[in-house]
């Protein structure tokens, strides 16, 4: 029989519980304001810490799933959610996260957990470039057509699926007001689950995919994420468990800090546009995809599949990926803190004449 | 102003006992290191150990932070 390395799971020192916080807190502001995990940010993060690929994806699904069912229940008290899809997308996102964790695996007995810190970073660097490519493409162009408010319509591509009628597998989905195929819904959700299960961040398929392929409304697609991101997240969070990769230390000390983010990042949507939250989205996207391609070399290293890079080298690399994380989080925090503080501001302002003239009398 | 006495207790409530929770964490930490390696060594019930634990925090620690922010008077626009 094989012997595998123990799991390595990190010394809590001091230093590494206040910086966990801190970059949960962060971590939690940037997904209540961009509406998505965070965990984009908190994966590269916690494996900065030295915590293992593996470890850090079942750790931080561990600390998502409860948050996303918390979070679902207040969206769908304003009618935002729709349960169906999510129950539906949520369960075939389950299959999809069953076959990465088992590839997750499979790669750890392979080649140690670095070879799952190879594997999660080079996802990361691939996902986050199309879809931070695509953010920020999407928010400059909102930005120039000055954000008129559209009504919301299905596009090309989701009324060609909505157009097409297979006997057995249609379902009515309220926020599609149509009937879709389940075999369309299947792969998508699929999809969302193995992304999942690879960087433990599923919504990077599952949010576009409701908005571009069924023709969802972005809020209900955001927020019907929830209820797949609770679904998959669980059954992902137990799958992990089961082979004892979840770290919940770790797990609730991110959770003690991102619970305080959130909401101020969920408050700070309410005072700005929409395109500057795919601004803040996308510029933390390229960011933090910088910090994941410069480290890259060090993972490849590692494994032996190329020439062996100097000590010096190796911990410049470390150095300059870690400090270019920081700055993610730096920029994002720093873009939310402001947005919030002047959308406060003018709209005290706004309201200042009534008030002033209040105190005078 | 009943409103707003109900709400700081709420915090109150909610903080001390989320922070009775963390400390339990910080003092069982070890523990909970131990019963990872154990359920990897075979005793894989105690895999129920960390997905209860993310439910409890969640639920105490997410009620305290959503009533802390409100009591502090930062909310929604409209």
């Amino acid at each position: 029989m094989e012997v595998l390395e123990a799991i390595n799971f990190i010394d809590l020192t001091w230093t590494n519980v206040i910086s966990l916080l801190i970059v949960g807190f962060i971590a939690g502001m940037v997904s209540g304001f961009i509406g998505s995990g965070g965990a984009f940010v908190l994966t590269p993060a916690m494996m900065s810490f030295g915590v293992p690929g593996i470890v850090a994806v079942a750790s931080n699904m561990a600390h998502k799933f409860p948050k996303a069912l918390v979070a679902a229940i207040k969206r769908n008290k304003y009618g935002q959610v729709d349960v169906k899809l999510g129950i539906i997308m949520g369960i075939f996102a389950e299959a999809g996260v069953l076959v990465g964790k088992n590839f997750m695996v499979d790669i750890r007995n392979a080649f140690g957990t670095v070879g799952t810190d190879l594997y999660v970073s080079a996802i990361f660097v691939v996902v986050l470039a199309v879809v931070g490519g695509f953010v920020m493409r999407d928010a400059i162009r909102g930005k120039k057509k000055g954000q008129i408010e559209e009504k919301h319509e299905a596009g090309k591509l989701a009324k060609w699926v909505q157009s097409i009628h297979i006997p057995g597998t249609m379902v009515y989905f309220k926020s599609l007001d149509a009937k879709v195929s389940l075999l369309f819904v299947a792969p998508l959700g699929f999809a969302t689950g193995l992304l999942a299960a690879s960087i433990a961040v599923g919504g990077f398929i599952g949010v576009p995919a409701m908005i571009y392929v069924l023709g969802a409304p972005a809020v209900m697609a955001t927020a019907t994420e929830l209820v797949v991101a609770f679904v998959m997240g669980m059954g992902g969070s137990m799958l992990y468990a089961f082979d004892g990769f979840v770290d919940i230390r770790l797990a609730m000390i991110i959770l003690a800090g991102s619970l305080f983010g959130v909401q101020i990042g969920a408050i700070g949507t309410t005072y700005v546009k929409e395109y500057v939250v795919k601004y803040v989205m996308g510029a933390i996207m390229l960011i933090v995809l910088l910090s994941r391609l410069i480290k890259l070399p060090v993972y490849l290293d590692q494994m032996g599949f190329i020439a062996p890079l100097s000590a010096g080298l190796t911990s410049v690399l470390n150095y300059v990926s870690f400090i270019t994380l920081i700055l993610a989080l730096v920029v994002g925090a720093g873009a939310i803190l402001v947005a919030l503080i002047k959308g406060i501001a003018e709209h005290k302002a706004q309201h200042a004449p009534l008030l002033d003239k209040g105190a005078a009398d | 102003m009943s409103d707003k006495k109900a709400g700081i207790a709420g915090v109150i409530i909610f903080g001390v006992l989320s922070a009775v929770l963390y400390t339990l964490l910080y003092f069982y930490s070890d523990l909970l290191r131990q019963a990872s390696q154990l359920v990897q060594q075979g005793d894989k019930i105690l895999f129920l150990i960390p997905i209860g634990l993310a439910f409890v925090f969640s639920y105490i620690h997410g009620s305290f932070t959503d009533r802390f922010w409100s009591a502090l008077g930062l909310k929604a626009k409209k």
